[in-house]
């Protein structure tokens, strides 16, 4: 919240009270805002949501513990298909969310923890590597497990998936009020979202200063310093990668319950890639950065697919770029800039690790 | 004298490098004690078979009054036995204090679901870790730079903070390898004032250094190690007069 | 035993160019330490700007034949490709030299994305057929075992250029430089020896001979497209591991055999696992023999240096 705050143009600095409610008021307002402009934006707002979970929830492992992870995608995929399996007709099961999520959370992170096992030993760019061919290997039995036996219904996904019901209240209903008024499910799945992201950035938060989030850093800076020190840096990575992955499978299934179908084309390397460049472009290691950066690349894209085509149709006559492109260009251009430009992201990250402000306040403490 | 530690025959080889012929000696409690050598007579690899970042091919460590663990670091730092490193390794990006704090680790308890849930006890143990890196870095005398990220600390800074942070271990034993490398006199002589309060404070010190005076006024014992062997194990008088030692140093024409 | 003969022959062609493309991921991993992950791409530039050049001259020329067009693509493809090899090199790792670990791996991510995205840009992302002008009829050698002349002709031009290529390392003065700065390049450039001429020398070389795999597999399987580099780019790389990364000869030995493994063990996948796997998951292999290999010997079969850089 802090970092986001600071961005806010001249009251980030001058009067951070002020600041922090231009910054509430915003994310509260925004939906309703976008859907001024019209209901798909506001639908981008809600997918911009699902993607600053999966990028809160990987710079848990790369940015915070360093481990690059190239695979994380196939975290939100068992997410996802846990949900399309527990509340779908697909086997005709029909869970509720309260079961559903957390069970598509827990698989993730053994997932997470079965591959970290033999992997976490490996040096950083090989562990990228690997995990990159995890990613790929649960794409291709995605694609493959509908024979002998169907179960995942090959790369036709799995369809009418069950939507998002809090305690009998069907999220994926518009709230009619009167016959004029009411309110769209977009717009409550915004709000819906916002919360589930709002507990994860204050748990993250929570673990960045700790006991754990200090002994990752440690990791990451130097691990045989950290082993040194007595971490059982084994343990410490692996712990890093089950709560990344509990994060993406989290979102994984908000994502199925939302979208309504899930099939193995939403999983592939370069939504991995993608979520990296958001994490990468905010600031690795950086909660807000990495919020930013997540909205940003989430939003942009979309800005120019909006504009980018109506005017090369004014320019040219035809479309040259579609907008498809237009959005990997976006995301690779993000990646090479930032890394040589800017490494340390969008907004780089203040060491905090601790909250020594809290305790010493008495204390003469140094700048 | 209660024995503290007790290396029992160590050996160890890189291919085909004997590193450590079956190395002996004992670090009585309350001791600083000295291990030289001319450079690749085997001081580091002791230090790290010692701290578990390798293990041994025979031998054994007993360490208050218990066999230590083979090849696993972080169990050797629980059962007191710190160390610092001859080339400082720091943890870049942390600051000062949260070094020092990443070194109470294996002295605090806070699990996952007591972070997650910000239990009581680990909101506690969060501001006691916390002032206690502080009195640390105080200790060391380095605690105005409490908030500042390590890599910008000044060479000297950077080696006291390392010394807190395995202090922050409550180690029974602090093992440092080379202190006194690439410091200035005043440095050095800091550095060995605050050595001989870390052993008044009750903390026995195993020394590795290259900078024979400095060990000779500071240790109680010395033993010198040579092409991976053990020559003597003394007070320093002794072994400063002993022929092996000389001609270890010196090479062999001047030994007769 | 036709049937295993048979695969054998698969997998030695598809093996050849994985080994050619395996070569470039060793000699740069071998001098930087740096996976390119953008090398793959490489590949699907060469083949397409091939496609290219191929179109143009049946066009402009059309009573050229169907060899001389072929190699009027691979004279046209080679140098691109080369070229976009030396481009990225100095503009984009060359700075991160010194950069933390992850840095340049990021970066040559981002850098294999935006090949993709250009080559989108250039040839949009449809699938182009790819002319075969050489014959993809198989001929019968043997009884129940077939092989296309195009087959035949990817295996010896493997050949030659992993041979030139050992040549060219151990017997040239070039090649003594380029085993210096692997070494280590900060002391071979004491030495004397250029090393960033090397290093950009290793990238043109390892370009050149993606972009020459390139065209092999489009002109095998007929076709090309913007993303045709990921999957062989990943599975070469398995092969340099494989064999041993930072070593040549083991990247030829791991991409023979990986093409091997691929080959076979897709035939009989089915009858191992009682019907349960069948040859679609035939691209699990590479990835699973990765990361075997990686944890159990890093040093792959022949590496016997262990790329320690803690």
């Amino acid at each position: 919240m802090d970092e986001l705050v600071r961005i806010v143009p001249y009251f980030g600095t001058h009067n951070p009270k002020v600041a922090r409610a231009i910054v509430l008021a915003l994310i509260l307002v925004a939906p309703i805002l976008a859907l001024g402009i019209g209901p798909a934006w506001v639908r981008i707002l809600d997918f911009a949501l699902l993607y600053v979970m999966l990028a809160v929830g990987l710079n848990l492992v790369v940015g915070f513990a360093g481990l690059l992870d190239l695979g994380y995608i196939a975290f939100y995929a068992v997410g996802a298909y846990t949900w399309a399996f527990l509340a779908s007709p697909h086997f005709g099961v029909h869970l509720p969310f309260w079961i559903v999520l957390p069970l598509g959370a827990g698989f993730a992170a053994l997932a997470g923890v079965i591959l970290g096992f033999p992997v976490l030993r490996l040096r950083g760019d090989y562990l990228a590597i690997v995990t990159l061919g995890f990613g790929e290997i649960v794409r291709i039995f995605m694609n493959n497990l509908n024979h002998p036996i169907n179960i995942t219904n090959g790369p036709q996904g799995i369809n009418m998936l069950d939507s998002l019901h809090i305690f009998g209240w069907d999220v994926s209903r518009r709230i009619v009020i009167t016959d004029s008024f009411s309110i769209n499910s977009l717009l409550l799945y915004y709000y819906v979202f916002l919360a589930f992201v709002t507990l994860s950035v204050i748990l993250v938060q929570r673990l960045q200063v700790s006991r754990i989030g200090r002994a990752w850093a440690a990791i990451r800076d130097d691990d045989l310093a950290a082993k040194a020190v007595g971490i059982n840096v084994r343990n410490c990575k692996l712990l890093a990668f089950a709560m990344g992955a509990t994060f993406g499978g989290v979102a994984g299934g908000l994502f199925g319950a939302f979208q309504g179908f899930v099939s193995p084309e939403s999983f592939s390397l370069m939504e991995s890639i993608i979520v990296l460049a958001m994490v990468v472009f905010g600031g690795m290691g950086n909660i807000g950065g990495v919020i930013i950066g997540a909205l940003l690349l989430s939003w942009l894209p979309e800005v120019l697919r909006s504009y980018a085509v109506p005017m090369q149709t004014a320019l040219f006559g035809q479309v040259l770029l579609d907008p498809e492109i237009l959005r990997m260009l976006v995301y690779a251009l993000a990646l090479i800039f930032m890394m040589l430009l800017r490494p340390s992201g969008l907004m780089p990250a203040h060491s905090r690790y601790s909250r020594p402000d809290l305790v010493l306040a008495n204390k003469r403490v140094g700048p | 004298m209660i024995k503290l530690l007790e290396a029992q025959g160590i050996c160890k080889h890189f291919g085909g490098l004997q590193a450590l012929t079956d190395v002996s000696l004992s670090i009585n409690k309350g001791e600083i004690y000295g291990l030289i050598g001319p450079n690749g007579a085997g001081k580091t690899t002791f230090f790290n078979v010692l701290s578990g970042a390798y293990t041994p091919d025979a031998g054994e460590f007993v360490f208050a009054g218990s066999q230590l663990p083979y090849g696993e670091a972080h169990k050797i730092v629980e059962r007191g036995i710190a160390r610092t490193f001859q080339n400082i390794r720091l943890f870049r990006e942390l600051t000062a204090l949260e070094n020092v704090m990443v070194g109470h680790h294996t002295r605090s308890h806070a699990g996952l679901f007591g972070i997650l849930f910000q239990r009581k006890q680990v909101r506690e143990e969060e501001r006691l870790v916390t002032e206690r890196a502080y009195e640390l870095l105080k200790y060391v005398g380095i605690e105005r730079f409490a908030n500042t990220v390590s890599k910008n600390l000044s060479y000297g800074d950077q080696r006291r903070l390392e010394i807190a942070r395995a202090l922050a271990t409550e180690p029974q034993l602090l093992a440092l390898d080379e202190p006194a490398a690439g410091m200035n006199a005043t440095e050095t002589t800091h550095l060995r004032s605050l050595i001989e309060t870390i052993r008044h404070d009750g903390v026995t010190v195993l020394l590795i250094e290259h900078d024979v005076k400095l060990v000779m006024g500071l240790c109680d014992r010395v033993a010198v190690l040579d092409f991976g062997k053990k020559l003597v194990e003394d007070v320093p008088a002794v072994v400063q007069r002993s022929a092996a030692v000389i001609e270890a140093y010196l090479g062999g024409a001047h030994a007769a | 035993m036709e049937t295993l003969l048979q695969q054998i022959i698969n997998g030695l062609v598809v093996g050849s160019m994985y080994a050619l493309v395996a070569l470039g991921y060793t000699m740069v991993y071998g001098i930087l330490g740096l996976i390119n992950f953008a090398h793959g791409d490489i590949l699907m530039i060469g083949a397409l700007v091939a496609l290219q050049a191929i179109t143009f001259a049946q066009h402009t020329w059309p009573h050229l034949g169907a060899l001389p067009t072929l190699a009027f693509g691979l004279v046209v493809a080679v140098p691109v490709s080369m070229l976009m090899g030396y481009v990225i090199e100095r503009a984009a790792y060359r700075r991160l030299r010194n950069a933390p670990r992850l840095a340049p791996l990021i970066t040559a991510i981002g850098v294999s994305f935006l090949l993709q995205t250009i080559a989108m840009i250039v040839w949009g992302r449809n699938y182009y057929s790819f002319p075969q002008l050489i014959s993809t009829t198989p001929l019968q050698p043997v009884k129940g075992v077939y092989i296309a002349p195009v087959q035949i002709v990817i295996l010896i031009v493997s050949a030659v250029l992993m041979a030139a290529l050992i040549v060219l390392v151990n017997k040239t003065r070039i090649g003594r430089a380029m085993r210096a700065t692997a070494e280590n390049h900060r002391i071979a450039s004491l030495m004397g020896v250029d090393a960033n001429a090397i290093i950009s020398l290793t990238f043109v070389i390892g370009s050149g001979l993606a972009a020459i795999a390139g065209v092999m597999i489009a002109s095998n399987y007929g076709i090309a497209h913007s993303t045709m580099g990921t999957l062989p780019g990943l599975k070469a790389f398995t092969a340099a591991v494989l064999g041993g990364i930072g070593n040549l000869g083991g990247a030829m030995l791991g991409g023979i055999l990986l093409g091997l493994v691929e080959s076979i063990g897709a035939g009989y996948i089915e009858q191992f696992s009682f019907g349960f796997f069948n040859s679609s998951y035939q691209d699990i292999f590479a990835f699973v023999i990765l990361g075997v290999v990686l944890v159990f010997r890093p040093t792959g079969l022949l590496g016997e240096r262990v790329a320690d850089r803690a």
